[in-house]
């Protein structure tokens, strides 16, 4: 009981993981059509950025209470700035050349883990947290680490922020649309171009906030993080739009599917690399990817919802 | 390269009076010439400061020339997909890896001789990239980006795992020296590794070169243009695309065995996506669709990534000030930049670089 309930939470705590990286890429998609491979980078700029912050380099900033809160929040910022930077420099003059666009990023994903290798050494280094955090605590029977309710909190603060932004906001009605059906809402006169550097924005932030809370969820920071969540957030990704279909609205339904995607490929992996030989679970999900595309081919065409 | 040049004077030096027009007419034959000069290059032993550490001749050189010229074919094999048909295929290491690792297991293991292990290593990349190719290809464009990036991944995930001791997990698979032809072991005979790698990249130009001139590669550009077109007309894109797909997996199998002859062994690190992303990188890098544009950004790029590391630690780059030196030190970046400013600014890669700057 108490290891089911152990791997139930660790699996919930690396679902938020994967929803925080998912939801921005899933926005992004659907939005603009673009893959987005630096998604893994900015998740380790977030994580980096944190973890000089907490280091001590940044004013007020350091490992425990408030100080932490204050480097969190300094990463997330300096990833949504990246992000921003990002879609500005490199996606935006690659408007009418899509498949331009995700070679972009893919060169972005290989060129920051290795820059933030050449200023800070390709091994894992340690990840400072407050002692709060970095405890244990007991649920029917099992010690669960503290850092898997962080994470799964932040991951249900933003999903609920997400969708009181394109549910309430005049920007998440812009973006909604734009999923929708993008030609229409240029018709209609609105520059959606402006949607687009929101959306990144967005992502971002998301992707960096999950390094940041990853670094405490792994204990430590190194360069190839992002990279290899990556591809399992593109897996939730997907799995997101199958379930998505039918829900209110695309956008809404994307982000609302991401969630349960995640959730449900967090629980899967934990539970099949424990029960079964170690790897399987990973194995069983990547399978999952192939097996639903080319059942559901229309889940990742254009519209993902 | 003393040979290149002597070549180069044989060629054009008999009528030394004649115009221009003649001097056009042999450069035709430039390569020819750059092979007969890569041919001879074992033999050579004149320094390249900066681009080679020690002479032409000498084993490190030619392992790293051997390097980028296997490098190359695989990128030129690997735009058979991207440039010429269109389709941006993430898991092609997996075929790569499927040759080496398939050879190195069916020799040490079954203990038959290379020359059957690499054939039958070859037929396992061929089953593989036609099981897996007729899979992912019922699905198109992103949708299939995505699958066989999956497929992949999960090749890289097992071989990672080391299901029963098979694949040797993160160390890989060394070849026991015993085990190889006399004539292929040891540093000493690294010029005949040399030269499979050469008749390797041969090999892919012909290839490609022939394919894309057969009535299968004028389907091929079709498809790349507008593939919706070449169905109305009444052909089945289905069965070129997996043609291809097979093809290039071929070519690509046949890759991993010469690079598990160069490097002596098979590793993991030839499965994972980076390994695909850095074949993307190479193509995109020398130019997409043309014939010698992916060669170029191979060799470029597995150049790059060995000599820039040790160009790093020399005194010239050490003095300079951090933000300098740092971004220098890490191949990757470079390259990655490098990457997305010919995305950005250079459509059509390096080798389309003097047609434009002919043009100003």
């Amino acid at each position: 009981m108490s290891t089911t309930v152990l791997l139930a939470v660790t699996g919930l705590g690396l679902g938020a993981l994967y929803f925080l990286v998912a939801a921005g890429l899933s926005l992004i998609f659907g939005l603009m059509d673009v893959l987005n491979f630096a998604h893994g980078a900015l998740l380790s700029v977030g994580a980096y950025a944190t973890w000089w912050a907490a280091g001590g380099h940044l004013p007020g900033a350091g490992s425990g209470g408030f100080g932490f809160v204050l480097a969190v929040c300094f990463g997330t910022a300096v990833g949504t700035v990246a992000a921003v930077v990002l879609e500005l420099a490199l996606i935006r003059p690659l408007y009418d050349r899509p498949r331009e666009q995700v070679l972009a990023t893919v060169g972005v994903g290989l060129a920051v883990p290795a820059l933030l290798s050449a200023i800070w050494g390709p091994d894992a280094r340690p990840f400072p947290g407050p002692a709060a955090l970095s405890g244990t605590f007991g649920l029917l029977g099992a010690r669960i680490p503290v850092n898997r309710l962080v994470l799964i909190g932040a991951a249900a603060v933003v999903l609920v922020a997400l969708r009181l932004f394109l549910g309430g906001t005049r920007h998440g009605l812009v973006v909604r649309a734009g999923v929708e059906d993008r030609a229409m809402v240029t018709a209609l006169g609105i520059d959606v171009r402006r949607a687009f550097t929101l959306v990144f924005a967005i992502g971002g932030a998301a992707a960096a906030l999950g390094g940041a809370l990853g670094g405490l969820y792994y204990g430590s920071v190194d360069p190839g993080q992002g990279t290899s969540l990556l591809i399992f957030a593109f897996v939730v990704v997907v799995i997101g739009g199958t379930f998505g279909a039918g829900g209110s609205g695309a956008a809404t339904g994307s982000v609302a599917g991401a969630a349960l995607a995640a959730v449900v490929v967090g629980l899967v992996q934990q539970f099949a690399n424990y029960y079964t030989a170690s790897g399987l679970g990973d194995l069983a999900v990547v399978v999952l990817l192939a097996v639903l595309l080319l059942l559901k081919p229309g889940g990742v065409t254009g519209r993902l919802a | 390269m003393t040979t290149a040049t002597t070549a180069r004077e044989a060629a054009t030096g008999g009528d030394v009076a004649a115009p221009a027009g003649s001097l056009r007419r042999y450069g035709r034959w430039w390569p020819a010439v750059a092979l007969a000069a890569l041919l001879a290059a074992p033999y050579s032993s004149l320094p390249l400061p900066g681009l080679l550490d020690g002479p032409i001749g000498s084993a490190g050189s030619l392992q790293l020339l051997a390097l980028c010229l296997v490098f190359g074919a695989l990128a030129t094999g690997y735009d058979l997909l991207l440039g010429r048909t269109g389709l941006l295929s993430f898991g092609h290491a997996l075929y790569f890896a499927a040759g080496s690792y398939a050879t190195e297991l069916i020799m040490v293991e079954a203990g038959l001789p290379f020359a059957v292990a690499a054939v039958l290593g070859l037929c396992c990349g061929i089953a593989l990239a036609a099981a897996l190719g007729s899979v992912a290809l019922r699905v198109g464009g992103i949708a299939f980006s995505m699958v066989t990036l999956a497929f992949a991944q999960a090749g890289s995930i097992l071989v990672e795992r080391d299901p029963g001791g098979v694949t040797g997990g993160e160390e890989g698979r060394a070849i026991p020296a015993d085990r190889l032809p006399a004539s292929l072991a040891g540093i000493g005979n690294t010029a005949n590794l040399y030269w499979i790698a050469l008749a390797y990249l041969v090999l892919t130009l012909a290839v490609v070169h022939w394919a894309v001139r057969s009535p299968t590669g004028r389907v091929w550009e079709g498809i790349k243009e507008n593939e919706r077109r070449v169905e109305v007309l009444g052909l089945r894109p289905y069965g070129f695309k997996l043609v291809a797909f097979v093809l290039a997996g071929a070519l690509a199998a046949v890759g991993g065995i010469v690079h598990l002859l160069l490097t002596g062994g098979a590793t993991p690190q030839t499965t994972t996506s980076d390994f695909t992303l850095s074949l993307l990188v190479m193509v995109v890098l020398g130019g997409s669709g043309s014939r010698w544009g992916p060669l170029v950004g191979g060799v470029l790029y597995t150049w790059a990534d060995h000599r820039l590391g040790d160009l790093a630690g020399s005194p010239a780059v050490s003095g300079l000030p951090s933000f300098l030196r740092v971004p220098l030190s890490q191949p990757l970046f470079l390259l990655g930049a490098l990457f997305v400013a010919t995305v950005v600014a250079l459509p059509g890669g390096l080798t389309r670089l003097p047609a434009r700057l002919r043009r100003r």
